[in-house]
């Protein structure tokens, strides 16, 4: 039924699977460098998820406050992350991020101004200074535009050489990729089809950058698109790489509640970064009531001095509205579930009372636009109601600080899709720069492996038709409806693996998830292989299934609260805990965590901290080798 | 609050369809897609639509209803009356793929052939310096989310499948407009506007600013300006007469 007629067979030295922001980055990277690049993304080029991004890309320029420099970044993004971040990475995300945005800007990228003509910056959840690069409320638009952009310009140069657009630089759009295909260890190539025609390709390259961002469509009220089906995180276990940090997902505190169907879409953060502030039913500002320990001196205690943040930051505290967004969807929760939530079960974010409203249609357009067009609100007239939606995963491929490679030779990873990075939870603003920074180091290191090989690694025909046969399974039966299957999937995670875990709970989920296994190996798609969404996501299916099972068994394995996991019956920060990072793999279809040990900080990163703040975090143990740091 | 309402769709793939009845669940707040989606998941699995952030940001799921270009995540329920047939077509200008899937590659080819920004050679990343009242025109035109609705509502290839070779459509037009009021920008846009991208075929009847999803002026701040630094170039005696005494090289 199947025959080599209608499967394409590409060759090319790098290919990078996703085009949003880390993908794009790191295609352009290896481009520059000489590789013959493929980029593969799922839906149309310039669509992908990054351009939902809306509050802007964290980069210590110092344009607005001069007292901002790298080390005050990589400070917030450590606490951010509650000190369980790679500090490699921290550190070279906060050194390079500048780089990165002056270079979109270059580009042709248009950022909103300073005064005095550079670009302006704005202040966001957990950043000391305003550090965020945006343009209004639209910034991932602003930088996917650019990014593609580019890709353009060098495909005219490529054009002006060779006398072909995609000489050196092509776009598979709405081509999904299924299995990764390697010779011995290595990487050698990968599987996928066409969404058009149903019809499968073959890429035979040495080297494969992951970019496929999250797994938010595991859960039920997500800020994230169809896409986001863990595809990459799945990929990589599949081919025998590990993901670290599973257990932490971020719930963005603001979502839409209202109306049902546009549940869980993005309310920028900058809402409250520009003064919005956050009530309850009461009128009351609650967020004062739920500042931790750890964050205590660096938070206002009043609203009146929180208020007169805004203006002189030099002499105040920021309003605690500004947590990380760990602790403020849990404050949400907590309301929500003390009863002092909003008529449609949210609590009320209010920028109506703060700004002027011809400057709220200025700063934030989208989110005027969207309240107004989706659930007839007008946001500079009346509060929004606002609860937590699954947004982020800071889970994801373990891979080399430096340069983005995954235990499997040949293997990259950059963005959403790797783990380390944030840590337990991520700072907004840090995603965009994240991947920029590490898009370019994967796309340089892929293009450096490719350099350092003696010969072309093959594909397997073997791997190929198996890979082939899983792909056609679904059209081939009459089974169940995978609509109703990833339902289900979506239910159980959304109640039992959510923001606050429960043992109970997480046993429960796997339970299902063992059940959901079976039940997506029997889904059946009707229809032809003509652009059919049923098949699509009965594929999409096998790693949902498999990524939802990695974050159960680690959130059941993590003792302790911290970021984005908090555990009921374990609400605080255990140092212990610090120090161990969950790693996750598969075989034979099952997956097993192992313990692993946190490296340690480097002496002079480690000296960027007070003595007082580590403590908060680190065991006795390491506070004993910190002491000894800071005599010698 | 919920009711069954009366759709007609496109189904086809190949060059053939028909529309085809359904009648299908409408809760309150919904829109367009999410009933598009639900026929999906509970009548026709194989129905092909094309969506991603479902928050009018990514300007994937355009799409005609009722013949009117609308993004289905963007159109509510609400707008239509609950004895109203609602038909849902893919976009007419560009080939379908299947159903309400349309085949966009004009549009991406046409983006190839603009030339990209060309800032000065002699400025480094970082040295950038302009005033915000000299990237708003420019920050307008970049809010354009690629749905392509103004160049499949534009009459001059929706309705003449010859002109498209030598017309860009507003989108690109715009794009043009867009790097030609770049601060930045160095590269002599106007004349290749006219002759490589058809800006005289566009006689402003603003239909592709009424679709518009972002509410960007397409015509009124793009275009019309644009025709007027070609014409202005093309009339001014000094340009025409520089023009003669330095003939570019190119």
């Amino acid at each position: 039924m199947e025959n080599s007629l209608n499967t394409e067979r590409h060759e090319y030295d790098v290919v990078v699977i996703g085009a949003g922001g880390a993908g794009l980055r790191a295609a352009i990277e290896a481009r520059q460098q000489g590789k013959r690049t493929a980029i593969v993304c799922k839906s149309l080029f310039g669509k992908a998820h990054t351009v939902m991004a809306e509050g802007g890309a964290a980069a210590a320029m110092g344009n607005v406050n001069p007292d901002d420099n790298w080390m005050v970044h990589f400070r917030d993004t450590m606490r951010g992350g509650k000190f369980l971040n790679n500090w490699r990475m921290a550190e070279l995300h906060a050194k390079e991020a500048p780089d990165r945005v002056w270079e979109l800007e270059a580009w042709g990228a248009l950022f909103d101004r300073t005064k005095d003509g550079k670009i302006s910056q704005r202040n966001f959840g957990g950043h000391e200074y305003p550090r965020l690069a945006h343009v209004g409320d639209r910034t991932g638009l602003e930088m996917i535009r650019t990014l593609q952009q580019r890709v353009v310009a060098l495909q005219q140069e490529d054009y002006e050489t060779h006398g072909d657009h995609e000489a050196y630089i092509k776009v598979f759009a709405e081509c999904t990729v299924t299995r990764l295909l390697k010779d011995g260890d290595a990487i050698s190539g990968a599987f996928g089809y066409w969404r058009e025609t149903g019809n499968f390709i073959i890429f035979d390259a040495p080297a494969v950058v992951l970019a496929t961002g999250g797994i938010g469509k595991s859960y039920v009220v997500t800020s994230n698109s169809w896409e986001y089906t863990g595809d990459g995180h799945a990929l990589a276990l599949l081919a025998g790489a590990n993901l670290i940090n599973m257990e932490f997902i971020q719930f963005h505190p603001t979502g839409m509640v209202w109306p049902p169907s546009v549940r869980g879409i993005l309310v920028t953060e900058s809402v409250r970064g520009d003064g919005g502030v956050l009530r309850n039913s009461e009128g009351k500002r609650f967020m004062f009531d739920y500042v931790p320990d750890v964050f205590k001196d660096k938070y206002a205690t009043s609203e009146e001095e929180g208020d007169r943040w805004y203006t002189d930051q030099a002499n105040n505290r920021r309003p605690p509205e500004l947590l990380p967004r760990d602790e403020v969807a849990r404050a949400i929760n907590a309301e929500v579930k003390a009863g002092r939530g909003s008529p449609q079960g949210g609590v009320f974010l209010d920028v109506s009372t703060r700004l002027p409203a011809e400057e709220i249609k200025k700063r934030l357009p989208s989110m005027y636009h969207q309240f107004k067009e989706l659930a007839d609100v007008d946001i500079t007239a009346e509060p929004m109601q606002v609860g937590p939606t699954c947004h982020y995963i800071m889970g994801g491929v373990e891979v080399e600080a430096d340069t983005g490679a995954a235990a499997v030779p040949g293997l990259f990873a950059a963005g959403e899709v790797s783990g380390g990075m944030h840590g337990s939870n991520r700072l907004g603003g840090n995603s965009l720069s994240d991947l920029l920074v590490f898009g370019r180091r994967a796309g340089a290191g892929a293009a450096a492996y490719v350099d350092g090989l003696a010969g072309r690694p093959k594909v397997a025909d073997d791997a190929v038709e198996a890979a082939r046969e899983e792909a056609l399974a679904p059209l081939g039966r009459s089974g169940e409806n995978p609509y109703e299957v990833h339902h289900e999937l979506q239910r159980t995670m959304n109640d039992l693996v959510g923001i606050i875990r429960k043992p109970g709970e997480i046993a429960e989920a796997l339970q299902v998830v063992e059940k959901l296994k079976e039940r997506v190996a029997l889904v059946g798609a009707a229809g032809s292989r003509v652009y059919n969404p049923g098949w699509h996501l009965a594929i999409d299916l096998r790693n949902m299934v498999l990524v939802s099972e990695c974050v159960a068994r680690a959130a059941l394995l993590r003792e302790e609260s911290r970021g984005g996991h908090t555990r009921d019956d374990f609400p605080g920060m255990n140092p212990e805990w610090r120090r161990k990072l969950l790693v996750c793999s598969t075989e034979g279809g099952s997956v097993s965590v192992e313990e692993k040990v946190q490296p340690r900080m480097r002496d002079e990163l480690i000296g960027l901290f007070e003595r007082d703040e580590l403590s908060k975090y680190l065991t006795d143990e390491e506070m004993t080798e910190f002491d000894g740091i800071a005599k010698s | 609050m919920s009711y069954k309402a009366k759709f007609k769709v496109w189904r086809g793939e190949g060059g053939e369809g028909r529309l085809e009845d359904f009648t299908v669940e409408v809760n309150e707040g919904e829109v367009v897609l999410d009933i598009i989606h639900r026929l999906q998941a509970t009548q026709a699995p194989d129905l092909a639509v094309r969506w991603n952030c479902k928050a009018g940001k990514c300007g994937s799921c355009s799409m005609e209803i009722n013949g009117k270009p609308r993004l289905g995540c963007m159109t509510r329920m609400s707008t239509f009356s609950e004895d109203e047939t609602i038909t849902v077509t893919p976009m007419r200008t560009f080939p379908v793929i299947k159903d309400l899937v349309n085949d966009v590659s004009y549009n991406y080819q046409k983006a190839r052939e603009v030339p990209s920004f060309t800032p000065p050679a002699d400025v480094r990343p970082g040295e950038f310096r302009m005033k915000q009242v000299d990237v708003e025109r420019s920050q307008e035109f970049r809010k354009c989310i690629e749905c392509f609705m103004c160049n499949n509502i534009c009459h001059v290839i929706r309705d003449h499948e010859e002109n498209k070779p030598n017309f860009s459509g507003p989108r690109f037009l715009m794009r043009i407009a867009e790097l030609d009021m770049h601060p930045y920008d160095v590269a002599d846009r106007q004349e290749t506007a006219q002759e490589e991208h058809g800006l005289g075929y566009c006689n402003i009847t603003k239909c592709c600013t009424e679709v518009c999803p972002e509410h960007i002026k397409i015509t009124d701040n793009a275009l019309i300006p644009m025709k007027e630094r070609v014409v202005d170039r093309k009339y001014d005696p000094l340009v025409w007469l520089g023009n003669k005494i330095f003939k570019r090289s190119s």
